[in-house]
């Protein structure tokens, strides 16, 4: 009996059946290794234009532990701005390409690629952007990864995509912190854009609330209650180095960092009112900087480090108020309802992003243009809290409550795209989306 | 004749010295250093064998009778309120008179919230309701020193349900002795 040793399994061609092999032994090993709750992101809503790449499986890509191809697509498809084509076949940056056949298949361009291995043990990532519409390359990267690095190089190659199509940096090689509840458990974790790679910051038995990334995205500030009062920290990533950077009589809380890194924002009520002061990174320097008769908290530093937006309820009840970073020139932002709280500009200085409670009842997610003033209700829902701008300034991931439990949203800017993220077990709360890093 | 007259001096001498002896408490015959005053590292006086000092156990002190009005450590709030109102009154003045009375003794008092709205602003609310019982001790003349006011916001819900009785037994600050 004659064997023929190409054989077609399903149909799919042997070469994507190793593929998949791969990537099933290489996920195995990773789920094995991470007893972390992931991260669960479903898409809801897609942008008014997505624009139809098709994405071919990458020459060898089963050499590289993870399936490069397949992380690309998830990205592109999650954003909500493009209708990812699974072009069915291996097409390598070297093989000639018949545009006008891609052009028919209804994609706007094609993404192509291969990878080798490296004598070092690295891998080469080749990939090609192909504009199929005006039969060019509109862009091209080789790139050596580790073999850990191998997620990060995909998300990077995604961004690249995203950029050259969009105009706007993308955001999948981000990550995101958020705090997790279960029981009497509180963790801060950090997770990729995507909900991989979660890793535990910190652990403890007491709330933990408020974390804000640094500038570089190496250290992360929080408000812990494992003192039996808030107390705000700066701890790095890296070392695991932990300094209180205010503990003074009262409350200590709303740490937000200044965009140069080299001092927070924060809310202390250490002179009888919760009023906003500045200290520096390693915790001396305290300055006060508001002076109302009333509660101001929840300090944000605009992007150009002009401004620091906060909450004050001066008038009565709580809004949104924006000073100069010395405390002055104090100018109301808010006028629509009583109860307006949470502000976080946008990077682009732009966007007003805030929570507010026009009814009475419902919390929601609101943006305001600031050049019209015009505002525009975000979500549905009906408990939002603590919103948070990708760096791009193109979503906002928030938290809300999802049948009785805490869970994530990303929505876009202009409320088209919409995705949920949930955790497996228990509550997620208090998201904060990390900056752009090399 | 010298010998007699010295023999008269000294029985004088004696007999006054007996007379003396009879009529007052024991006299020291030598002189007695002076002393400075090093009260630090003065000998003790030596112990009286035969005194009793009273001990109460912990189960004496007032804030550990389970039934006394100082075993009540909450004051409770109504909605968007962070005045004491008169019911709690009481439970504050009690605590003040001991902590007037036991300058020892430290408290924390923890204020909290309801769980509707932002965590920030609920945590300064809940400042304020610790602030209400903090200045209400403070008019009644607990030092400064022994009291500090914290806020707990919405993190520690005693009552973790969505309706009204939950919500009530949440706006609430806690006296949290050290």
């Amino acid at each position: 009996m004659k064997v023929k040793v190409s054989m077609k399994i399903f149909s799919v061609p042997v070469k994507r059946v190793l593929g998949v092999l791969a990537l099933i032994g290489a996920s195995a090993l990773t789920l094995t290794n991470s007893a972390h709750a992931q991260l669960r992101i479903e898409i809801s809503g897609v942008g008014s234009i997505q624009i139809p790449v098709a994405i071919a499986a990458f020459a060898d890509e089963g050499l590289a532990p993870q399936q490069i191809t397949a992380i690309i697509k998830d990205d592109l498809t999650r954003s909500g701005y493009f209708k990812v084509i699974d072009a069915g076949t291996v097409i390598s940056e070297t093989t000639p390409v018949n545009f006008d056949a891609w052009k028919a298949r209804g994609a706007d361009a094609l993404v192509v690629g291969s990878v080798q291995k490296l004598a070092d043990g690295r891998f080469d990532v080749r990939y090609k952007l192909l504009d199929t519409v005006k039969s060019s390359t509109l862009s091209g990267q080789s790139l050596a990864t580790a073999p850990t690095a191998a997620r990060l190089t995909a998300h990077k190659i995604a961004d690249d995509i995203y950029e050259k199509l969009l105009g706007v940096r993308g955001v999948f090689s981000t990550r995101i912190a958020y705090v997790t509840k279960s029981g009497s458990q509180y963790k801060l974790e950090v997770a990729d854009a995507d909900g991989e790679g979660v890793q535990d910051a910190l652990r403890s038995n007491e709330p933990i609330i408020s974390p804000a990334w640094s500038p570089d995205g190496t250290k992360v500030a929080y408000v812990s209650f494992e003192a039996k009062k808030p107390v705000v920290y700066v701890q790095n990533l890296i070392t695991r180095a932990r300094a209180v950077i205010a503990n003074y009589k009262g409350s200590n809380s709303a740490p937000a960092w200044s965009p140069d890194g080299n001092k927070l924002a924060v809310s202390l009520s250490r002179d009888g009112l919760t009023q906003i002061y500045t200290v520096k990174e390693d915790g001396s320097g305290l300055q006060r900087l508001t002076n109302s008769s009333g509660i101001d908290t929840e300090p944000q530093f605009s992007a150009d480090g002009q401004y620091i937006y906060f909450l004050s309820d001066r008038s009565g009840g709580p809004q949104i108020y924006r000073m100069n970073t010395g405390g002055g020139d104090v100018k109301r932002m808010t006028f629509n309802g009583g109860y307006n709280i949470s502000p976080r500009i946008s990077p682009d200085g732009k966007t007003l992003a805030y929570i507010s409670r026009p009814d009475g009842r419902s919390f929601q997610l609101y943006v305001m243009d600031l050049a019209t003033g015009q505002n525009q209700r975000l979500s549905d829902t009906t408990k939002d809290e603590s919103p948070s701008f990708s760096p791009n300034g193109k979503y906002i991931m928030y938290a809300t409550e999802s049948g009785r439990r805490g869970t994530l949203a990303v929505v876009s800017v202009d409320g088209r795209v919409k995705q949920k993220l949930t955790v497996q077990a228990g509550d997620v709360r208090e998201p904060t989306w990390g900056p752009f890093m090399k | 004749m010298r010998s007699s007259s010295i023999s008269t001096t000294l029985a004088l001498l004696v007999s006054s010295a007996l007379l003396l002896a009879a009529c007052s408490s024991p006299v020291k015959l030598e002189e007695k250093p002076t002393i400075e005053d090093k009260s630090a590292t003065t000998m003790p006086p030596p112990a009286d064998t035969r005194q009793v000092s009273p001990v109460d156990t912990g189960s004496m002190d007032p804030l550990n009778d389970p039934k006394g009005i100082l075993a009540k450590r909450s004051v409770y709030f109504d909605f968007d309120s962070y005045i004491v109102k008169d019911e709690f009154k009481p439970v504050v003045e009690a605590h003040a008179k001991y902590l007037v009375a036991n300058k020892g003794r430290k408290i924390l008092i923890q204020g909290n919230t309801d769980e509707r709205g932002g965590r920030e602003y609920n945590l300064a609310l809940g400042q304020k309701r610790a602030e209400a019982v903090r200045k209400s001790l403070a008019l009644l003349g607990v030092p400064e020193s022994q009291m500090e006011a914290v806020s707990l916001g919405k993190e520690k819900p005693k009552a973790t349900g969505s309706d009204e009785a939950s919500w009530a037994e949440n706006r609430r600050s806690d006296i949290v002795y050290q």
